[in-house]
């Protein structure tokens, strides 16, 4: 249940590098230089505190989901808004167990930094969906080998066509389960490459 | 007063309902009959025990005593339980457990649907985040009805078996006291259309039991606490 995730002694696999992807750096989202009136980001767009924010959007983009290590928090939609000092995260499952392992990895990287000052909050409300995996996020769920939920269809949720075989690409699918390995995912098989995959739940 | 009262059982009942019948779902880990319905038990018990402690956490910080979600969950007795009696049910066989989260999560949803347009706040969030998941549970629980109702003759007589032993405690939900008696019709036909396509018939009408929601619970509850507490009881303040 609750527990502080800064006294906890577990071992996450947050610190591995990121196996889908070569070189370092690269689970890292480019947070391109914007002026505040015309950021792309609307958690940025139109505030005072832009280059906090954009600073802060740049330091998390290099925290790597610890279950899907080939994303980053803020390319999955769990950073949600900067305020003043507050950093405002959401869970995606209420009971996903690596929320706790997330924080964490937030409150590593923003000591490290420097902003040991800021805190993190959890919001719930508005409930977290896939609609806020970005584009990004969605192209490296893809190269991992897990096929990303379309974008705008969080509200068909159940009614979910066809996933794309993420290795060859055939639409020739089926789902094997709605529950996967991990609370985000369901298990697929593609029928021409006849291979298994995970798939990210609209939700 | 009255209010905040009145609000803090509400989330009671609703963290109680959540954790419990999480707690017994996690009991199939290792243990369901197919790697995949493995998962699914799991991945269900595990958004539940989250609703739990999302809605046990609120009632303590509404109650203002101190109480967090683990001192709620671990540190009260069986008396002090409001959670529905449907809940605490034994799992039996598969065709039992599908029985009852059939029953619960067609009625969790419309519950949580209301949840979400509460005028708490705080309520609200984690209603709308909830009906999310258990939309899928309730989707779950449905489709295995209708496979094993409509299967072998073995599954047939254990999904007939299974919605008898569980249906004593479903007019529990809906209780004119302490339920939601505004969702029976909807409910109602809501689960006809599966029992209808897995060609079973509603059991017979048998007298209700109530009393989950007083704390007058079975005796099945006390055994479940017994285990699920027994770790924060014997070594309180443990931590990882």
């Amino acid at each position: 249940m609750t527990s502080s995730p800064h006294t906890s002694k577990l071992s996450f696999p947050s610190t591995q590098e990121p196996r889908c992807l070569e070189g370092k750096d690269e689970t890292r989202t480019t947070v391109p230089r914007h002026s505040p009136s015309t950021h792309p980001d609307p958690r940025v767009r139109g505030d005072d505190n832009f280059d906090l924010k954009q600073r802060v959007l740049e330091i998390l983009s290099h925290v790597p989901d610890p279950e899907i290590p080939c994303v980053s928090v803020v390319d999955l939609g769990i950073v949600r808004e900067v305020h003043e000092n507050t950093l405002y995260i959401t869970p995606t499952y209420t009971g996903c167990p690596a929320t706790l392992a997330i924080e964490r990895d937030i409150r590593k990287s923003l000591d490290a930094a420097g902003f040991a000052e800021m805190t993190i909050e959890t919001a719930l409300s508005p409930p977290w969906t896939t609609d806020w995996i970005s584009d990004e996020g969605r192209e490296k769920l893809r190269a991992y080998g897990i096929a990303p939920p379309p974008r705008g269809a969080a509200r068909y949720s159940l009614r979910e066509d066809a996933a794309q075989c993420p290795r060859c690409g055939s639409m020739h699918t089926e789902e094997i389960s709605r529950f996967g390995s991990t609370p985000c995912k369901a298990l697929c098989r593609c029928l021409d490459c006849r291979e298994p995959f995970d798939r990210f739940k609209c939700h | 007063m009255a209010e905040e009262n009145v609000l803090f059982h509400h989330a009671l009942r609703l963290g109680d309902d959540a954790l419990i019948l999480g707690q017994r779902l996690s009991k199939w880990c290792g243990h369901a009959p197919m790697l995949e319905i493995d998962l699914a038990l799991a991945n269900i018990a595990l958004d539940l025990l989250g609703q739990g402690t999302l809605f046990l956490g609120l009632a303590g910080e509404i109650e203002g005593r101190g109480r967090d979600a683990d001192a709620l969950a671990f540190h009260r007795d069986v008396l002090d339980f409001r959670n529905c009696l449907l809940v605490e049910q034994p799992n039996g066989d598969f065709a039992q457990t599908m029985a009852r989260q059939f029953l619960f999560s067609n009625w969790h949803e419309l519950l949580m649907r209301e949840i979400a347009a509460a005028p708490d706040a705080r309520l609200s969030a984690i209603g709308q985040k909830a009906v999310k998941e258990i939309t899928y549970h309730a989707r779950f629980a449905s489709e295995w009805v209708v496979r094993l109702g409509d299967g072998t003759e073995e599954s047939r007589t254990r999904m007939i078996a299974g919605l008898e032993w569980m249906w004593r405690f479903v007019d529990e939900l809906f209780d004119a006291k302490d339920g939601a008696p505004s969702l029976r019709a909807e409910w109602d036909a809501r689960i006809a259309r599966p029992l209808r396509e897995a060609g079973l018939e509603l059991p017979k009408p048998r007298r209700g039991i109530l009393g989950g929601r007083v704390g007058h619970h079975s005796e099945h509850l006390g055994h479940l606490l017994c285990e699920m507490q027994f770790l924060p009881r014997t070594y309180p303040g443990a931590v990882w």
